[in-house]
């Protein structure tokens, strides 16, 4: 086993750990920022397929994890208010169980990533950046200017949705959901990237006309990476939402972009488990400096300032050395 | 023989500055053709016209029976012409695994032919390309290109900058492979190259100026078009 991989064994241990002391020591406060930890990194590992293994710097990926989010708010609000989700051309009911959500939530991020991620992978470099940030804000303000699900107030989600006869209310209970669906997608993302898939990723990455003359198109392989980034982002937004029991566009804000591409960066860029330690370390500051200080975010700049000046592969480079791989 | 490759009164331009003025080529399938000229006359322009990286301005290119004009880079390789451009280039990160399993496209050639080919590449299979010597990422490159199953195999300085006991292991490889893939090389040894060829075509200044076998290649030619 490489160091690495010790490494991420160990964070992921330690983050069910540390849920588990709290959940038995009674702190359910803690049990959720693991869960909100979890959640934030398993976005972040979304990210990271497209940013840390494509070099696809999107700064639009809160579109997708607002589309989840919206997935599950606009699903269970139909289903709390018994209100069908619509009526034409077919009657369709809203839904409270939660694989049904999920399934919702990749797909309509799936579909919403594949036009943005066709037209934006014409593009490159500054251009990418820009072109997705202005997706998102396309989405943003349509949030906030589409008065049937709160507009700018958001929607609120009454009881957490269900998923089979679970009790998801409970801190517990829904961090655990959210652990099993973070393995689950790790285990995809690993599986993808080492497959011939990854391989001709990080080699569009480093040469994309070499890998043309190869016979492989770069934009298939990126345009892939983007959807199927999209669509682990699109989950982490629908289970947020669910942690929250409410819904806004400031999750579809560009803050939001910015936030899951600091995971990433203070993580490691193309690590595996890079943006859960980042999501963690972020989930963390905040809430113990944002206890001291209300501008907390200025500690968390200068830390951000040094992992980018000295620490290029992140908490995971510092700890484990370069990569040797991609 | 049938014709794999053809190529009638190319043209080409980087920007404004014409480099080809009227390339005339053909491969027979299963054929070993060396491309020879002096520095700068356009041997590599005319590989990257033939991979379609650059589009001839006039002229048409068939492969296959196909016009390759206007096709996307990605279908012309898919066509069947496996490029080993110049100065090796391998994914320097990725091992040498990684990097031929990459471009593995169905067909008689699997990784475990590639490394009977070159048994070195076997040894070598886990270490990334950054750590093979220059030899090494040579017969990787050729690797990585025999994997996608081509019909012709393009050849951009076959031997360049390598050691001479490793340039033998290349020709060897090269007389290895003659009878089952077409050819195309480029190469700045006459002798090697004159052993290999089933044919020769001579450049100069973008134009095809001399087409024959490399018996019939006399001084006089040599001395004119290749200055050696």
């Amino acid at each position: 086993m490489s160091r690495e991989t010790i490494l991420n064994l160990v964070v992921l241990a330690a983050l069910f750990l540390v849920a588990l002391a709290a959940s038995l020591s009674g702190q359910p406060y803690l049990v959720t920022l693991a869960t909100k930890a979890t959640i934030l990194g398993l976005a972040g590992i979304g990210l990271n397929l497209a940013l840390g293994y494509g070099g696809l710097v999107s700064f639009g990926h809160a579109a997708f994890f607002g589309i989840g989010g919206y997935a599950a708010g606009i699903l269970a609000s139909a289903a709390q208010n018994y209100e069908p989700l619509m009526t034409w051309p077919v009657e369709l009911p809203g839904t409270t169980s939660m694989p049904i959500i999920w399934l919702t939530a990749v797909i309509a991020a799936g579909l919403v990533a594949l036009p943005i991620g066709a037209l934006s992978l014409r593009t490159g470099g500054v251009h990418f950046i820009m072109i997705t940030l202005a997706f998102a804000q396309m989405v943003y303000y349509f949030a906030i200017s589409w008065p049937a699900y709160g507009g700018e107030d958001g929607l609120s989600i009454y009881v957490r949705n269900t998923l089979g006869t679970l009790d998801t209310m409970s801190p517990w209970t829904f961090f655990l959901i959210s652990y099993a669906l973070l393995l689950l997608v790790l285990g995809l993302v690993l599986m993808a990237t080492r497959s011939r898939f990854g391989l001709a990723l990080a080699m569009a990455r480093q040469n994309p006309l070499r890998l043309t003359s190869m016979g492989v198109r770069p934009f298939n392989v990126r345009l892939t990476a983007f959807v199927l980034s999209a669509m682990a982002v699109g989950l982490a937004g629908a289970l947020y939402a669910d942690l929250n029991r409410f819904v806004s566009p400031t999750m579809l804000s560009w803050h939001l972009s910015g936030e899951l591409i600091v995971f990433v960066i203070l993580g490691g860029v193309g690590r595996p488990c890079g943006p859960l330690i980042g999501a963690a370390l972020y989930v963390l500051l905040e809430s113990e400096l944002g206890r001291l200080t209300e501008y907390w975010q200025l500690p968390l700049g200068i830390i951000l300032l040094l992992v980018v000046l000295f620490a290029r592969g992140g908490v995971i480079g510092l700890v484990t050395g370069r990569r040797s791989h991609a | 023989m049938t014709t794999l490759l053809e190529l009638k009164g190319v043209t080409a331009f980087y920007g404004a500055s014409q480099a080809l003025f009227g390339i005339d080529l053909d491969i027979a399938e299963g054929e070993v053709v060396a491309l020879m000229g002096r520095n700068g006359m356009g041997k590599t322009t005319t590989v990257r016209t033939i991979s379609a990286l650059l589009r001839p301005r006039e002229g048409a290119i068939t492969f296959a029976g196909h016009p390759t004009r206007g096709l996307a880079v990605h279908r012309v390789a898919r066509l069947g012409i496996g490029l080993v451009p110049e100065g090796r280039r391998c994914f320097a990160p990725l091992t040498v695994e990684e990097n031929l399993a990459a471009a593995a496209r169905p067909g008689s050639w699997t990784q475990s032919r590639v490394e009977e080919l070159f048994p070195r590449l076997a040894e070598r299979r886990a270490q990334s390309a950054r750590t093979l010597s220059g030899g090494e990422q040579q017969m990787l490159a050729i690797g990585r290109a025999l994997m996608t199953n081509p019909r012709l195999l393009v050849l951009d300085e076959a031997t360049e900058g390598l050691a001479p006991v490793v340039r033998q292991e290349i020709w060897a490889a090269i007389h290895a492979l003659k009878g089952q893939l077409a050819i195309l090389v480029i190469d700045k040894t006459l002798k090697e190259l004159s052993r290999v060829a089933d044919r020769c075509f001579l450049i100069e200044r973008g134009r095809t100026v001399w087409t024959g076998t490399p018996a019939d290649l006399t001084p006089e030619l040599t001395d004119r078009y290749l200055g050696v």
